[in-house]
């Protein structure tokens, strides 16, 4: 496949994406402008005068038509500028980013413990499939995965933080104020988020590698002498990693949306605690473009999702 | 091969006998509980299980057995709404994709990953922002969050199902694409789609339980295992069998619909006896 046509499927796919981020900020906006009614009235109550309320309104740009109004906010968002807060008179965007920071740590840590324990378990229970310990692995994914992450996180935080007091229960230190308050402060949540989906994610590893070692080019392998792990490990894990990389993307997405509810139960100020508080507070605005970022990271995932299949699926190059 | 259809059966048996253990419960909790859920006795918050109160007291005294009963209402409730949502836009949208010319079914699939891009959690609390929050909304976004899967299974399916001989025939011999779908497309997905059903109620089951936790589904004083779990959670350290219980029954309806899925997909997909 020649460079030129590498680029010309990047190009296709980013255009694709840029095509979906802008109609799920058309999507968005209309959801949470056009429906919920007055952000002027929902902002200073049913009391409010009608003067104050043209007055709010005017102030916000609620009295421009909507298209207009669409466009100042993509706009804005584009170079990082998300309005100020209907609720708070503050701009969103900082506060935005701080809170973005909190969530790709914990989303991060979290893939990186899924990960850690997903393909070496999956790997195994693959090889071992006839075998009691195989069984068990699988035994012990399907277990996993009926256990709601916030429920992983209150029995996480119960065994040690409570019982034994090692680690905090909750809370968050920026890395660079104490690396080591930081560290601690992130190991359960990140389990509760990663043990979770690392089992979900065992289940496939196993699926891909049981696939993988069905396939002739392994029998090859064995047959000119190599042992079963090492012919797995020079010629199947790589065609193995195929079906289990979009399942990741998948998983990310839902990393994502899932810290939501463990940064409930950690109390971490991240981006899911400020989707909770814009609700509870009707700062729909600040809600908006909460969802959009996350909506954006998930189609942000895909795409990269889509481009690591292209490079490591040769057939894929030409289609 | 025996030992294989046995793990086979066992899947089938063990995730069967979970749902029906959590649909048994439901059903019960219209007729009979051991209390009334909503009763709040003050003189007996808290208290260990007992003979009069079997998994005993929550912090209002409420029994906490008679609401896990009608907490299993809530979670089918939600589960049954969703999916089937799910399942009746899901696949005929699929369907249309698979047998309808490029652009149509480009422009449903290219809708459908929009949609992917809203998981059922990020939905379900835009529009409890917007409706506000309740198990209705909770419902309608779980539903809505869970087309795209029906949708790209029933599509996969047809396009399988449109390459066969019988389906070229009937399109030679004249048939409309309406009898092509109902007589020979939709017959041979059934199976991919009741396994879509089951896998995605384990999922609706999960997400109920997370929405309710944050306090975006069932509204109280309606019993509901998520919020269960959620008003136990600052008792902890002192009570955790009030997190416990309501836990272990949300996981073992997952654990039951996963198993039940998996039963039936061997049972449906030929392609698996290899790895039985």
């Amino acid at each position: 496949m020649t460079t030129s046509a590498v680029l010309m499927a990047l190009a296709r796919r980013a255009a694709i994406l840029l095509a979906s981020v802008l109609v799920a900020s058309v999507v968005i906006f209309l959801f949470m402008t056009v429906i919920p009614g007055d952000p002027a009235q929902v902002a200073l109550g049913v009391n409010a005068t009608p003067e104050l309320l043209a007055r709010t309104r005017h102030e916000f740009g609620l009295d421009r038509p909507l298209i207009s109004q669409y466009l100042d906010w993509v706009g804005g968002v584009f170079s990082g500028d998300f309005g100020t807060s209907y609720v708070t008179r503050e701009p969103i965007g900082p506060q935005l980013v701080d809170r973005l920071g909190v969530t790709v740590w914990l989303v991060g840590t979290g893939m990186l413990v899924a990960l850690a324990m997903a393909i070496p378990l999956g790997t195994l229970a693959a090889v071992r499939h006839r075998k009691p310990s195989g069984a068990a692995i699988s035994g012990f994914a399907q277990l996993g995965i009926a256990v709601p992450a916030f429920l992983a996180g209150m029995l996480l935080v119960q065994l040690f933080a409570v019982r034994l007091g090692w680690l905090p229960s909750g809370g968050w230190t920026p890395p660079n104020q104490d690396a080591g308050a930081f560290l601690r402060g992130l190991v359960l949540p990140a389990l509760s988020l990663g043990l979770v989906q690392g089992a979900v994610l065992t289940r496939y590893v196993r699926t891909s590698v049981l696939d993988t070692l069905g396939q002739d080019y392994l029998r090859t392998a064995r047959s000119k002498g190599l042992r079963p792990y090492q012919a797995l490990f020079r010629h199947g894990l790589r065609n193995a990693a195929l079906p289990v990389i979009t399942v990741l993307g998948l998983q990310l997405a839902t990393l994502l949306i899932g810290a939501v509810v463990v940064e409930r139960v950690f109390v971490l100020p991240g981006l899911g605690s400020m989707l909770l508080d814009s609700v509870a507070s009707r700062d729909l605005l600040a809600v908006q473009g909460i969802v959009l970022v996350l909506v954006v990271g998930v189609l942000l995932v895909n795409f990269v999702v889509d481009l690591l299949y292209t490079v490591l699926d040769p057939r894929l190059r030409g289609s | 091969m025996a030992l294989a259809q046995r793990s086979r059966n066992a899947s089938l048996l063990a995730g069967g006998t979970l749902v029906g253990l959590v649909v048994l419960a439901a059903l019960v909790s219209f007729g009979w509980t051991p209390h009334d859920p909503l009763r709040v006795e003050a003189t007996d918050r808290l208290l260990g299980p007992t003979g009069r109160y079997v998994f005993g007291t929550d912090r209002f005294g409420r029994d906490v057995a008679s609401q896990l009963l009608v907490g299993a209402r809530s979670t089918l409730y939600v589960g049954v709404v969703a999916v089937g949502l799910a399942a009746l836009v899901g696949t005929p949208l699929g369907i249309l994709a698979g047998m309808s010319r490029r652009w149509l079914g480009e422009f449903v699939m290219r809708a459908n990953d929009l949609v992917l891009a809203f998981p059922a959690l990020l939905l379900a609390i835009m529009f409890g922002a917007v409706f506000g929050a309740g198990t209705l909304t909770a419902m309608i976004a779980i539903g809505i969050a869970t087309v795209p899967s029906f949708a790209r299974i029933a599509r996969s399916g047809t396009l399988q199902v449109m390459s066969t001989e019988y389906v070229l025939a009937a399109r030679a011999a004249g048939r409309s694409p309406a009898f092509i779908a109902r007589r020979h497309v939709l017959p041979n997905i059934a199976g991919l789609v009741i396994v879509q059903c089951s896998v995605s109620f384990a999922i609706a089951v999960l997400a109920e339980a997370a929405l309710s936790f944050l306090g975006f589904g069932t509204r109280p004083p309606t019993p509901s295992w998520g919020r269960m779990l959620q008003e136990s959670q600052e008792l902890l350290a002192v009570e955790p069998r009030l997190a416990l219980i309501p836990g272990i029954a949300i996981a073992l309806a997952v654990l039951g619909f996963n198993l039940l899925g998996d039963g039936l997909r061997d049972r449906f997909d030929p392609r698996l006896e290899a790895y039985r």
